[in-house]
């Protein structure tokens, strides 16, 4: 019955975007300047299918109807009402419904926003946009159908992957499909550029809101998943440059640098090539990270249900929106013709998209090099963080420093920059870099300079702030918020690197084991049974003598029966100035336990600063000059 | 002019006092080695069983003398290239190292050729 | 003209890319460690289950190939392909070594005498770390061993009866 419904759901999806296409297409084909009434029908009718389809998706998780696959598969009565919803799209089949509905509505408001502006411009979006449902939507319902029967409806389900049952990755997946599917509306709106022959500055106002959005959820997204992976993977580590995560990043940098660039385009109608081959890029390399991460060619944390087929379906499908974006782009090449001035703001903003085109270049080769290397000569290589450290590291500085001058500049003048504030700031830097390594402790000579640099952007960022709040001139809160987030989180990241203390041991109850001036006591091990699992909790004692604190810690494994998983649950103490870490795993055929413990500074400043880089976005979104 | 002395008393008086490093060589080994039973963790994040026996292996290679590109070394031998994080730069591997520094000056050439332009 | 070179260059890439892509889609990536053949075996030195003595080398047949199976009583899959050693312990011309990994001796010891010893020898790695010059990262792995102790076949997981009839048409050959 349900599985019926939500296929005749689809099924009106389905005609009623080929219908926006069939009919915005003959609009164009018209010359007709007005938009037709049936097209609006027509989106209004599309994006009810799409969000019934997927309210009723979640309606069969929340009661258990496993005569859906889906539901079968990733859900299970005894679960918390709260992750049988998020069961929705911690799935590949509702995920990907969840992505066409992020597309629609995407479509849907950019549509409402921008058709008075300029109608043939919006024609094309709307067209191009559909085409791109409507290859989702085939998908959907040929090869990841979540409204999938299975005959004779099972008991009971198998379960959500315990280590999914969470509520920072509850929230993550839909935050990050508003960042990289949203990035497909400026894919759309940039081939219609185009194709209508719209000008530069018009089709920089019509995407920048959307560039803004996306790149704040894409952000948030992936602040609360590695926040995620922070507390509950148990290593103590809050990124890891695994496939995954580099995935997400990768339109992260595009996203990044089109924010900037777009301005450029906006002020001055320069880098009209370059703003469109961004936004190209950044929904094609969306959809080539998720081809990575569901076909299953590379080996990750993550783990989505690999298949083959769903694999050839997206490459198919991304081979054709690069071909057909290449030849339209290559066919009507806008000419562009400009000159840049050294010193203006320009420049500085170019400067940002080349550090993050050398950015998205190592992660990009780092994380696709390994299938290379498979194909090519048949060696299995890693490439992990060693690597990317070591790449992206030393190129922080020059980027961090040219962060801290780009805002005050101004637009195409060659002002003399005044450099004696700029020695002051740089001299105060290096004394507080001087302080922190001699009083705490010493690190290498790149770490030193970047956080020289970082503080460099700190106080630079603050000077600006403050010189502009008592002149009465215009401030940037949203590039000032941004900009001075982000040395921060560049800052509290190294200090937190170069101070983190790590100690490995096994460990049997009632023992005391003593680490430099600290002493951890197993005092005992008791076992719960909880709603959906059973907990096996260590009672620890951490005691420091040097800086006189003592904490109790209660790390968990927990053994779950749906399906039968172990996880371990992290314990941590969180203050301002550190956190402090602790997991343990049970050693087989043994009665010691092997824990893990960890002494980690400022966790919790690393996530103010990478909220506070991610409201940058929002506030220029929201808050209207 | 006074300025510029201090910043390079500054740095240097910096660069030499970092001597110490804070993490023990066997733990910048366990980071650069694959849990090979693991989805895609490091030696030391693993809880496994196989990472418990590295563990042992190459603190014991360690108080043997070996130095770490030998552990690596003989690791690559027995299971693969496959289980070091950190790629060897080698013929095989030279484009993953080189090419985002192709893409750094490549960059940057085509921003000073506007430049240039302009001049003329 | 620069311009229309990075176009091309550019292009070039990106096609290549997706070639690259298509092929590794059909591609098993499941890993092995199977470099690990042909190489000579590295020097070891094992205890034996039953007593304190080592098995090095040297003792290696030199007239039958070796065949080093990785087991463990804990192991499910190891019950799995026991039927299968216990066939080849009737041939001739091999000479089986069981390494009994990570594991309790009365345990090991119970496992043999309920489904049979197929090994002509029986050493044991309590903690797993000797295991490791044979590359083995899991039980059971299986390494075919010839006269001249090189590393000519490499087992992951449970054998079965193709790698039964693969290891007897090895060493038939000669």
């Amino acid at each position: 019955m349900l599985s019926n419904t939500g296929n005749i759901l689809l099924i009106g999806s389905i005609v009623s975007t080929f219908l926006i296409v069939y009919l915005a297409y003959q609009s164009i084909k018209e010359r007709s300047f007005q938009i037709k009434k049936n097209i609006i029908y027509c989106s209004f009718f599309q994006i009810t299918f799409v969000i019934s389809s997927f309210l009723l998706l979640i309606f069969a998780f929340i009661f258990s109807d496993f005569s859906l696959l889906a539901v079968y598969q990733n859900s299970h009565t005894a679960k918390p009402l709260f992750y049988k919803i998020s069961g929705v799209w911690g799935n590949h089949e509702g995920s990907m419904l969840l992505w066409i509905n992020i597309m629609v509505l995407f479509s849907y408001l950019f549509f409402v926003f921008n058709n008075k502006i300029n109608t043939v411009f919006s024609l094309y979006t709307l067209v191009v946009q559909n085409i791109l449902i409507l290859g989702f939507l085939i998908f959907l319902i040929s090869d990841s159908n979540p409204f999938f029967k299975i005959l004779p409806t099972p008991i009971e389900g198998l379960g959500l992957n315990p280590i999914l049952q969470d509520p920072a990755l509850a929230i993550h997946p839909p935050l990050l499909y508003l960042g990289f599917v949203g990035s497909s509306i400026y894919f759309s709106a940039a081939v219609a550029a185009i194709l209508s022959n719209s000008n530069g500055k018009n089709f920089a106002l019509s995407i920048k809101k959307w560039v803004l959005i996306s790149w704040s959820f894409q952000s948030l997204g992936i602040i609360v998943g590695s926040i995620w992976a922070y507390y509950e993977l148990g290593w103590g580590g809050f990124w890891f440059w695994d496939p995954v995560e580099n995935a997400s990043l990768i339109p992260w940098f595009c996203m990044t640098a089109l924010a900037h660039s777009v301005l450029v385009l906006e002020k001055r109608n320069y880098l009209y090539n370059w703003v469109l081959i961004l936004s190209l890029i950044t929904f094609i390399s969306s959809v080539t990270g998720t081809f990575l991460v569901r076909s299953g060619i590379l080996n990750s944390v993550h783990t989505f249900a690999n298949d083959p087929s769903r694999g050839l379906y997206i490459l198919i499908f991304l081979s054709l929106m690069i071909l057909f974006s290449f030849i339209i782009f290559f066919k009507r090449r806008i000419n562009d013709q400009f000159n840049l001035n050294p010193i203006s703001k320009e420049t500085f903003i170019l400067s940002n998209n080349w550090f993050m085109m050398f950015y998205l270049a190592t992660v990009f080769v780092g994380t696709i090099y390994p299938i290379f290397t498979q194909v090519l000569y048949n060696t299995n290589i890693s490439v992990g963080p060693p690597f990317y450290n070591q790449v992206i590291a030393p190129i922080l500085i020059p980027f961090l420093i040219f962060m801290a001058v780009g805002p005050k500049i101004g637009w195409m003048k060659s002002n003399f920059i005044a450099f004696k504030p700029f020695f002051i700031i740089i001299v105060l830097s290096l004394l507080i870099n001087f302080f922190i390594s001699y009083f705490l402790k010493s690190y290498n000579l790149i770490s030193n300079l970047i956080v020289v640099s970082s503080l460099f952007l700190i106080l630079h960022s603050l000077k600006d702030f403050i010189s502009n709040f008592k002149s009465n001139s215009y401030i940037n809160l949203a590039s000032f918020f941004s900009h001075l987030g982000f040395g921060f989180l560049i800052f509290f990241i190294i200090l937190n690197h170069n101070f983190s203390e790590e100690f490995d041991l096994n460990i049997k109850v009632g023992e005391t084991k003593k680490i430099g001036n600290m002493e951890i006591k197993f005092n005992n091990l008791k076992i719960e049974n909880r709603k959906n699992y059973n907990a096996v909790i260590g009672d620890f004692n951490i005691q420091d003598f040097q800086r006189n604190y003592l904490k109790n810690l209660n790390p968990e494994i927990r053994v779950y029966e749906n399906p039968q998983t172990l996880t371990f649950e992290s314990a941590i103490n969180t203050n301002l100035k550190q956190d402090i870490y602790l997991t343990m795993s049970n050693i087989d055929g043994s009665d010691f336990y092997n824990i893990k413990f960890q002494v980690k500074p400022f966790m919790l400043w690393i996530w103010f600063a990478a909220f506070l880089t991610a409201s940058g976005g929002l506030i220029r979104v929201f808050l209207k000059k | 002019m006074k300025n510029k002395f201090l910043i390079i008393i500054l740095l240097i008086f910096n660069i030499k006092l970092n001597a110490n490093e804070n993490t023990g060589v066997d733990t910048k080994i366990f980071k650069n080695l694959r849990c090979l039973v693991c989805q895609g963790q490091t030696i030391a994040e693993s809880n496994s069983d196989f990472a418990q026996t590295i563990k042992i292996v190459v603190r014991d290679k360690i108080s043997q003398g070996s130095n770490e590109k030998e552990i690596y070394e003989f690791l690559s031998e027995k299971y693969g290239e496959w289980i070091v994080y950190k790629p060897k730069f080698n013929y095989l591997n030279s484009f993953l190292w080189i090419s985002p520094y192709i893409v750094l000056i490549l960059g940057g050439y085509l921003i000073f050729k506007y430049f240039r332009k302009r001049r003329q | 003209m620069k311009v229309s070179l990075l176009k091309i260059i550019s292009f070039c890439l990106v096609i290549f890319t997706i070639v690259v892509f298509f092929i590794a889609l059909n591609i098993d990536n499941r890993y092995s460690t199977e470099n690990i053949v042909g190489k000579k075996i590295d020097n070891f030195k094992i205890k034996f289950l039953s007593h304190d003595q080592t098995f090095e080398n040297k003792d290696l047949s030199n007239d039958k190939y070796n065949l080093i199976n990785v087991w463990a009583s804990w192991c499910l899959p190891c019950k799995k392909e026991h039927p299968i050693l216990m066939e080849l312990s009737k041939e001739k011309n091999i000479n089986l070594i069981g390494i009994n990994f990570k594991d309790k001796k009365n345990n090991a010891n119970k496992f043999l005498k309920d489904l049979g010893n197929p090994y002509n020898i029986i050493l044991s790695d309590k903690d797993g770390i000797s295991s490791i010059s044979f590359g083995v990262f899991g039980v059971p792995e299986t390494i075919l061993v010839n006269t001249k102790q090189i590393i000519i076949k490499k087992f992951i997981g449970p054998l079965d009866t193709n790698d039964y009839k693969n290891i007897l048409s090895i060493i038939h050959e000669k």
